[in-house]
């Protein structure tokens, strides 16, 4: 079966605007865990709007649940075997960010 | 919540309730120690079958396989609400609709949580649903078949998130590490959905003529589709002919082949039906003492590729579907931008003037 | 009276209209899933959906308990004719666009927010359970909405235009929901229940709060407003609304599913 190429024909950009929407990535401590685990990313236009659809697909509105969100740009990583130290901002991209490093043990069944 | 009169609640029902997940999701969780004991190249990680994360090198078709394989993966889910989600207003029982309501929501989850793993090798979900409604990009072909009854919400849960969770088990080691974890957690929801379905066909066997012959054209319709969901034969004389999965099983993407799933899927599903009284559309389906599988009858295999090119019953509506929803609210979204760079602009002014 | 006598004839009929309210915006709500301008809306949309859904189910089994017929949830939505629904018509009018939805969901929530906090107190126990678990929920909803009001109101030229009509067209429906009769009277009387008029004051000034924050105007006084709901007399929707959730467990009598 042969398939075509995702890039391939032309498709109508979708106006910049729906393309502008930040990364953020989602922490959440369970109601029994001691510290934030970093269960995903989701786009939104702003911190509120991020903890708010954050909060639904993440703990499912779980209550007794802390979320804390992070726009990705702001978060500076350090791990070990990674060749460029930072992200440049400027891409809009977001090409390997740090995202679902920990499958998150404690959160699943909140 | 359901008594435990239709199956012995300690026998697994799908591929997700026979240990694998749990292994899987425990392996994960040494990934990373045992990765730093191994090189860094991806032909070493995936030589000693270690997960290759968002910062490593890997080679572009393989970013390109996954990146393909993980959006028609959440694009599956997400065209997969409507055929379930058509019977909502209509669930006979307000238990019913809760649950369905439920599990189509878990659906929507699952797509996003696919994105956002597809997003890690550098493509934004916004691009990936351009590609969608564009017909540029695929979502299972099951989904372009139309749920005609209630017992069809039935055979969805039982028949196709079991197919589905027959999938997705091995793909929770898939060498991808976003993609195995997303799967993990995706399994486990989907394990529930399938349960939930076959409950639905368990009350409807116990129940009137009616309920116990909408049951049986729901097996009718659904059955064949289900194992087409595997996917073409790719073993014995088809495996000579090419195709993807021998370059997938070397990257660690595919663990099994199509016609593996599939006769698991097979032997595993043919004594449930048994327990449901229904009798499935297959006059060649013998249990193979020596083998000890279930041998099947020939699929057709002309429907498949006909319904995957376009002419199934919903292809058209299901884009149409999608397509309408994200049309119609270009505006809230575009509002949602505006509002933020009205105000959080505004905030991030402030702060960096202080 | 007696205790039971009460309850039979004072709080069942006040659930009903508690119970039926939550029903069909339920309904309603479950028609945006996989039809909400986001996926992330879908959910969020399934899971107010879900919440109202949950107080539906307790208040009609509650009903069925006092109101002498033992009727269960399930043959109380279903089998019940539409003049014995006792909703308001706010919530049986069908899906339209999301600015119309949310400012729905704004009044709606605003007014279960202070119905629910007095009802903490009601007399009946299965009331008071209800209200306990609806306060946390139904706080969400209004947050929700009022988020939504917020960005569309103050959004683009045209979100602010759609979010205005979409309060205009609620605008007729409003009154009803904060109108006293009879049932609501009697059941506040007995401590029961709470009269929806108390609750004008507080929902109206929430809603006034969030719809000037959103650059929006309140709409004037409406030339015709909604009414009968509490008796059973609906408008044009909700006939087709019965027909599609009621006809398949009404296909098959007395069947289980």
């Amino acid at each position: 079966m042969s398939e075509s190429s995702p890039t391939e024909s032309a498709v109508a950009a979708p106006k910049a605007a729906e393309r502008s929407w930040p990364l953020w990535e989602v922490f959440v401590r369970g109601k029994r865990g001691l510290s934030h685990v970093h269960v995903g990313s989701l786009h939104a236009p702003d911190a509120e709007m991020a903890l708010r659809n954050g909060r639904d697909v993440y703990t499912r509105r779980q209550e007794g649940v802390s979320l804390w969100v992070v726009r990705a740009s702001d978060i500076t990583a350090s791990s070990p075997d990674e060749r460029d130290s930072f992200f440049d901002p400027a891409a809009d991209k977001v090409y390997r960010h740090p995202t679902f490093y920990d499958v998150p043990e404690d959160v699943e069944y909140l | 919540m359901y008594g435990n009169d239709f199956v012995d609640p300690d026998q697994p029902l799908n591929a997700a309730e026979t240990g694998d997940v749990e292994a899987a999701a425990a392996d994960a969780a040494t990934a990373r120690a045992r990765r730093e004991q191994v090189g860094s190249s991806f032909d070493e990680l995936i030589a000693a079958d270690q997960r290759i994360e968002p910062r490593d090198d890997m080679p572009e078709g393989y970013r390109k396989t996954l990146i393909r394989q993980i959006a028609q993966h959440a694009h599956s889910e997400i065209i997969g609400m409507q055929p379930e989600g058509n019977w909502i207003s209509r669930a006979p029982s307000l238990r019913r609709k809760a649950i369905l309501m439920a599990k189509v929501q878990d659906e929507a989850g699952h797509g996003l949580y696919l994105y956002s793993a597809a997003e890690t090798l550098g493509v934004d979900r916004a691009e990936l649903l351009d590609l969608l409604h564009a017909g540029k990009q695929r979502y299972s072909s099951i989904f372009n078949y139309p749920t005609l009854t209630w017992a069809d919400c039935g055979a969805i849960g039982w028949l196709v998130d079991g197919a589905a969770i027959m999938n997705q088990v091995p793909l929770c080691r898939c060498s991808y590490g976003p993609y195995a974890r997303a799967m993990i957690r995706v399994c486990k929801e989907e394990s529930f959905h399938q349960r939930q379905g076959f409950e639905i066909l368990w009350e409807l066997s116990k129940g009137t003529d009616a309920q116990r012959a909408m049951a049986q054209d729901a097996a009718n319709r659904w059955w064949w589709p289900a194992l087409m969901m595997f996917g073409p034969p790719d073993t014995g004389e088809a495996a000579a002919k090419g195709g993807h999965t021998e370059q997938s099983m070397a990257w660690g993407i595919k663990r099994f082949s199509n016609d593996d799933l599939r006769q698991k899927f097979v032997d595993m599903m043919v004594p449930q039906a048994q327990r449901l009284g229904l009798t499935l559309p297959d006059p060649d389906l013998r249990f193979d003492e020596e083998s000890g599988h279930w041998a099947f009858g020939p699929i057709d295999w002309d429907e498949f590729w006909r319904v995957l090119r376009g002419d199934g019953a919903c292809n058209a509506e299901r884009i149409e579907h999608r397509v309408a929803a994200h049309e119609e609210g270009a505006w809230v979204r575009e509002a949602a931008t505006a509002y933020a760079d009205k105000h959080d602009g505004a905030r991030r002014r402030q702060e960096s003037a202080a | 009276m007696t205790d039971n006598a009460v309850h039979t004839s004072v709080v069942a009929p006040y659930a009903l209209q508690l119970g039926d309210d939550a029903l069909v915006y339920a309904q309603r709500l479950g028609e945006w899933i996989s039809r909400a301008p986001q996926i992330e809306e879908d959910m969020a949309l399934g899971n107010v959906g879900l919440d109202l859904l949950g107080q539906a189910r307790v208040l009609l089994t509650r009903v069925g308990e006092l109101d002498g017929t033992g009727r269960t949830e399930d043959e109380l939505a279903y089998l019940r004719d539409e003049r014995e629904f006792r909703n308001v018509h706010l919530v049986e009018q069908p899906r339209s666009d999301f600015g119309f939805e949310m400012t729905r969901m704004l009044w709606f929530s605003a007014y279960q927010c202070g119905l629910y906090a007095a009802l903490v107190a009601s007399s009946d126990e299965t009331l008071s359970g209800v209200a306990v678990k609806a306060v946390k929920e139904v706080d969400y909803h209004r947050d929700h909405a009022s988020h939504w009001v917020l960005r569309l109101g103050d959004g683009t030229a045209e979100s602010h235009g759609r979010m205005q009509a979409g309060l205009e067209r609620v605008a007729p429906y409003v009154a009803e929901l904060f109108e006293d009769d009879a049932v609501s009277a009697a059941a506040a009387g007995a401590g029961a229940g709470v009269l929806p008029s108390s609750l004008w004051p507080a929902a109206s000034a929430y809603v006034e709060r969030v719809v000037a924050e959103a650059t929006l105007a309140m709409p004037a006084e409406p030339t015709w407003r909604s009414r009968g709901g509490r008796d059973g007399i609906h408008s044009r929707p909700m006939g087709y609304l019965l027909a599609e959730m009621q006809h398949i467990a009404r296909s098959h009598p007395g069947a289980t599913w």
